[in-house]
């Protein structure tokens, strides 16, 4: 098996933020079980500001230990400030991921994309 | 905190009994079994002992027996060295789906140099389909490789039905024993079989040797060049300490099997029964009585292996999985996708074999443990809604 950093599994053993918001105002749905990661990702947003966040993940180590990693990095966050998120800023903030497993922080970055989406979509929708 | 080994179908430990015969030939009697001198005649006579043992063994002659440094050497060495003597009489090659990477990927070599493969399919217990194997020889057809026994899924294969398939037809048959031997009984004969390929570490022997069974009058174009080793079928000076502990090994094996292969086909179905009862959207893969004594491979929905794993490991325990994120592709297994498992359980698999010094109690705690695995996960999983 590859060898996880410490922090990796220190998010694995106690993944942050686990679990759904009632009425989020954006959801992110990403992966699929056929590569073997889903990631659901709930965000609340406050005036611009992401003032909580859940995740559900169907993964391996590294996928768990990025989405408990990446909800901890965008609460607190405003939502352009939560969109410099990247695959490698949660990969870093867990000081790194094994070579094949940098794809599971692609689905961190992806599931943070889509609920920002979600969210604007939503804002839209109340607006209009 | 004492480990709880469960991945025997991975690698045993060396036998300390093993060990102990190999250790003279390091430094001791450490003479080259080519030369002429009286030092090296103890190696050359040693390694025909070993020879002598594991033919015994399987009965065959000590002739057909080489020595290779492994299961997937002598795996190659019995496709690509068929393969290249008999490519004037034929180009086509059989194998299954659920095949050790060392034979698939042989096999894939060999597509891309000119020769045609078919791969067989397997039921929902991991069994190779017979009637499929009738209807894929042709007149081109030159081998046929099936494994003796599945190691992911432990599904032990009609390899004697095969041989007699492949003897009607005149066809090289060649089996991967890496599995079998040394857990249950493996005769050549009784197996219809011309080629055989076995490892040293999977029965408690030294890791880096095998052997390939070669039957007498089989055609086939060594691997290895070079030196008249091995009735110049295989060059390279001997791994002596490594084919003394290897015979060794199968000489405890041999003492032992019958009893062991009892004792923990006992445990095996008691620890089957207790995961599916105990915990729900479970299922057991490969064939429920056409198993290897040590395996056991559970599927369990909704979450993924190598996450099942990192818990069994802060306990202690060491097991395996057939998911993708243990590897580098993104694929799950090739065997759990071969019976038919959807992706979503063919992630979620684990694998636990047994050895000789898995115990009851052993088993008991990783029934006990896992239950609180699996729940966790699941809660955690946007796959798992129950």
């Amino acid at each position: 098996m590859e060898q996880y950093s410490e922090k990796v599994m220190e998010h694995f053993r106690n993944p942050r933020n686990v679990g759904k918001i009632e009425n989020p105002d954006g959801i992110g749905h990403v992966g699929n079980p056929m590569c073997g990661d889903v990631m659901e990702l709930y965000i609340k947003v406050k005036d611009n500001v992401i003032v909580d966040a859940k995740f559900k993940t169907f993964g391996c180590g590294a996928a768990i230990a990025t989405s408990s990693m990446a909800t901890e990095l965008v609460i607190g966050k405003t939502i352009e400030e939560a969109q410099t998120i990247t695959n490698k800023v949660v990969a870093e903030a867990l000081d790194g991921l094994p070579p094949i497993k940098m794809h599971c922080s692609n689905l961190a970055e992806e599931a943070l994309e889509a609920a920002i989406k979600d969210y604007h979509e939503k804002l839209a929708h109340k607006k209009a | 905190m004492k480990t709880i080994y469960l991945d025997h179908a991975a690698t045993t430990a060396t036998d300390p009994k093993v060990l102990e015969t190999m250790l003279p030939y390091f430094h001791e009697h450490y003479g080259n079994p080519s030369s002429i001198y009286s030092m090296s005649r103890v190696s050359k006579n040693v390694i025909e002992n070993a020879r002598e043992i594991l033919a015994n063994a399987i009965g065959a002659a000590p002739r057909e027996i080489v020595f290779t440094s492994g299961g997937s050497e002598s795996d190659n060495f019995a496709i690509k060295g068929v393969a290249q003597a008999l490519r004037d009489k034929g180009n086509h090659i059989i194998t299954s789906q659920i095949e050790h990477h060392a034979v698939l990927y042989t096999c894939k070599f060999l597509e891309k140099n000119g020769f045609t493969v078919t791969y067989l399919p397997v039921d929902h217990d991991g069994i190779v389909k017979l009637n499929e194997l009738e209807k894929a020889i042709t007149p081109q057809t030159i081998l046929i490789t099936v494994m003796h026994a599945n190691n992911e899924i432990g599904a032990i294969q009609p390899i004697r039905q095969i041989g007699e398939i492949a003897r009607k037809h005149g066809i090289t048959f060649h089996t991967d024993a890496v599995q079998t031997f040394g857990h249950i009984p493996v005769n050549v004969d009784d197996l219809n079989v011309d080629l055989l390929s076995i490892s040293g570490h999977k029965f408690y022997g030294p890791k880096g040797v095998g052997a390939l069974y070669i039957r007498r009058g089989t055609k086939i174009t060594p691997l290895i060049h070079g030196g008249d080793q091995e009735h110049r079928r295989r060059a390279s000076t001997e791994n002596v300490p490594g084919i003394i502990g290897m015979g060794k090994a199968v000489e405890i094996a041999l003492t032992t099997m019958d009893s062991e292969a009892k004792r923990q086909i006992a445990l095996r179905d008691e620890f089957i029964k207790t995961l599916l009862d105990t915990i729900p959207d479970t299922i057991l893969n490969g064939h429920p009585v056409n198993r290897l004594p040590n395996n056991v491979n559970i599927s369990f929905e909704g979450i993924e292996g190598e996450s099942i794993l990192l818990n069994l490991d802060m306990e202690g325990i060491a097991a395996s999985t057939g998911s993708a994120c243990s590897s580098s592709s993104l694929e799950p297994s090739h065997v759990l996708l071969s019976i038919g498992l959807t992706h979503e359980f063919a992630h979620g698999s684990v694998r636990f074999s047994l050895g000789r010094n898995t115990t009851k109690e052993e088993l008991d705690y990783v029934a006990e443990i896992l239950p609180g695995i699996i729940k966790k996960l699941r809660a955690m999983s946007p796959l798992y809604k129950k």
